[in-house]
């Protein structure tokens, strides 16, 4: 599998990474089709798919009428008489209207039926705030989906990641959803030509140090890295870990690190309360790694408020590099107790 | 999947759906059975009529009353029976029972338990047989009220746009649960809504197999041919109540009773002793027959194992 940094890779938008998993993976498997609204001459709300109607035709990249339920179940259906369905829904919350479909359905038939079948689907949904669109355009309902046996749900931060683990999620025989950030579309990176894979379930150190682990996801782990090289200044040492996939969640790697560092901060950017953060801080604390722990771990996410839209209320609300300097410094800072 | 080229296949088939439903309503009387089971006595020309219009590759999907369309779609009985007496050797191996009946591999993409969750589902599969050019259709059951969730216009609109070889198959037991059909609609004509999505839409007698039959045959011809999808709405009516714990406070005993007069195998027999395919009094034979199968399946599936605790946290993920 080709690295991350050691190639001479062309640098590409997470938009492009995105898109280049999809054509790959509709070039060599008939069985894959795009679905959404507006995915066709229009290219998607974000321009994800651009082009691609011209290359494979309004047959497999198809726009739907506005029925985010109908097309989800569609996809559902697909899946089960051997079809490599991606569903795109345009803004992830709208997702809301799925809940059905990805609950009740996709995540549950193979159990029900008995392991007698499987439902290959994933979907994609551009989720996140930021960009000013107020509290039904912005929201990362991402932890909503963990809470669901038989889903996997992933978050790639980069474009690199993006384009590897969408065609893993395409060769995975469950349904998967691909939480992108609106924000990302336009970063780029270096991202190889041809087809790769990035695990699904595995998180990525980004950055070690030896002082404190930041475990993130999704487009708030460009906070964490920021946050790491602005503490870097003062002589704290951050590793960064990007958990890349939700469910399954490596907690393992992140306790590993907290091995090293003895203090964890979690950058999650969807709400605090019962966020995917929470699960991950109940896993380090009821594990081995409690023990290794220095002090108690701290979470900056996002108010549990809906997503405001005056830009100064929204970015009070949300995560930013500062924030997760002053927790880590916090941490840091904090008196160390007497027998340690 | 079952063939109805002989006639008195359909009979059995009728009567093997009935017999079963008796017998789980029976087995939850006497404390036998957990769960919960929706009963299908009284509506087995809907789902017999229709499948039998299918062919070897055609899918169907079923509702949460969903005994009847996979008995009809040739599911084995005792492996029905075991499931629903959550056993490993039934369908889902215990996990999914009475109201999650599947065997895709077969094409009954599985009963639901969500009332109009398969409606989606079901232009999926017709959609991925549209787009490799297979020669074949998917049937979606429902019943009245899932015509009121709005998954159902959704889906009726998809598949008409698409030209999607669906038959949608609406099972007018005239209520659900406590809600008539009067009372749920403004417009309680069903198939009239049809013609909203611009494909046809046809009301049949649900409780007159060889109407079901005709009407289904059109249908399902039309959708293999590329004509498109069509909605089918069959009038038929449930003798038993909503589920097990019904106690029918909302319908009168005389209804029932009418409804009962009116009876699909009653009808069908007599159309059989016409055509010369059953003798007078033949009925008693075939009966015996389907009656002691159903029976010995349940007994068989009684002694059969249950699953292993373990396999509770199997089958999450493939
Ligand atoms: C989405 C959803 N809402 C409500 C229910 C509870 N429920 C189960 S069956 C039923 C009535 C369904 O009526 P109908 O669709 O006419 O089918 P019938 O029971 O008459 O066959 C209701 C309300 C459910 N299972 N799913």
């Amino acid at each position: 599998m080709p690295e991350e940094n050691n190639n001479a890779a062309r640098e590409i938008t997470y938009r492009e990474a995105v898109r280049e998993a999809m054509q790959l993976a509709m070039r060599s498997d008939e069985s894959v089709f795009l679905m959404g609204e507006d995915v066709g001459v229009y290219g998607g709300a974000f321009g994800v798919s651009r082009g691609m109607v011209e290359e494979f035709g309004e047959e497999r990249v198809v726009d739907t009428p506005l029925s985010e339920a109908g097309f989800t179940g569609l996809g559902v259906g697909a899946a089960l008489v051997g079809m490599r369905p991606i569903i795109e829904v345009q803004f992830s919350d709208f997702i809301t209207h799925c809940m059905d479909q990805l609950v009740n359905q996709a995540a549950k038939l193979r159990y029900m039926f008995g392991g007698e079948a499987s439902v290959p689907l994933v979907v994609r949904t551009p989720g996140g705030a930021g960009t000013g669109a107020a509290a039904q355009h912005s929201q990362s309902l991402e932890a909503w989906f963990i809470h669901v046996p038989g889903l996997k749900v992933i978050m790639p931060s980069t474009p690199y990641d993006a384009k590897g683990m969408l065609l893993a999620a395409l060769k995975d025989p469950n349904p998967v959803i691909v939480y992108e950030h609106k924000l990302l579309y336009n970063q780029k990176g270096n991202v190889p030509e041809g087809e790769y894979t990035v695990p699904l379930g595995e998180a990525h150190v980004s950055r070690e140090g030896e002082d404190v682990t930041i475990a993130s996801a999704g487009y708030v782990h460009g906070y964490a890295l920021e946050a790491a090289e602005a503490l870097a200044e003062s002589g704290i040492e951050c590793e960064v870990v990007d958990l890349r996939s939700l469910s399954p969640m490596d907690d393992a790697r992140v306790a590993e690190s907290i091995e090293k560092t003895g203090r964890l901060v979690v950058v999650e950017e969807d709400v605090k309360t019962a966020g995917w953060g929470a699960e991950l801080v109940s896993r380090i604390v009821e594990g081995e790694s409690f023990y290794a722990l220095d002090r108690a771990p701290a979470r900056v996410a996002g108010a549990d408020v809906p997503i405001p839209y005056n830009k100064n209320l929204e970015a009070h609300i949300r995560p930013s590099p500062e924030k997760v300097v002053a927790a880590v410094k916090s941490l840091v800072n904090e008196k160390v107790g007497v027998y340690s | 999947m079952r063939d109805y080229t002989q006639p008195l296949e359909a009979l059995e088939t009728m009567l093997r759906i009935r017999a079963f439903d008796e017998k789980v309503d029976e087995l939850f009387a006497a404390g036998k059975m957990h769960g919960t089971g929706h009963f299908y006595v009284g509506q087995e020309a809907v789902a017999v009529g229709i499948i039998s219009a299918l062919q070897e590759g055609d899918v169907i999907t079923g509702t949460h009353r969903g005994h009847g369309h996979a008995l009809a779609f040739g599911l084995d009985v005792k492996k029905m029976a075991a499931e629903l007496l959550g056993k490993a050797s039934g369908y889902c191996h215990g996990k999914g029972g009475s109201m999650h009946i599947a065997d895709v591999g077969a094409g009954m993409l599985g009963a639901n338990g969500i009332v109009a969750g398969s409606m989606g589902i079901v232009c999926g599969a017709a959609w991925a047989f549209k787009r490799r050019k297979e020669d074949r259709v998917a049937v979606c059951f429902f019943g009245d009220g899932a015509v009121q969730e709005g998954i159902f216009s959704e889906a009726l609109n998809m598949a008409a746009v698409w030209q999607l070889p669906v038959v949608f198959v609406c099972e007018n037991n005239q209520y659900a649960m406590s809600l008539s059909v009067n009372r749920g609609f403004a417009n309680a004509r069903i198939s009239e809504k049809a013609d909203g999505y611009g494909m046809p839409g046809v009301t049949v007698d649900g409780m007159e197999l060889v109407e079901v039959q005709e009407v289904a045959r059109e249908a399902v011809d039309r959708a293999r041919s590329g004509g498109g999808p069509a909605l089918l709405e069959a009038n038929t009516y449930r003798y038993l109540g909503h589920s097990k714990s019904d106690a029918n406070l909302y319908r009168t005993r005389d209804e029932i009773k009418q409804w009962r007069e009116n009876d699909p195998i009653g009808r069908f027999v007599v159309h059989l002793e016409k055509t010369g395919d059953l003798e007078s009094g033949g009925l008693k034979a075939v009966e015996e027959k389907i009656y002691t199968e159903v029976e010995e399946a349940f007994e068989w599936a009684m002694n059969e194992p249950e699953p292993a605790p373990e396999s509770a946290l199997e089958d999450v993920y493939a």
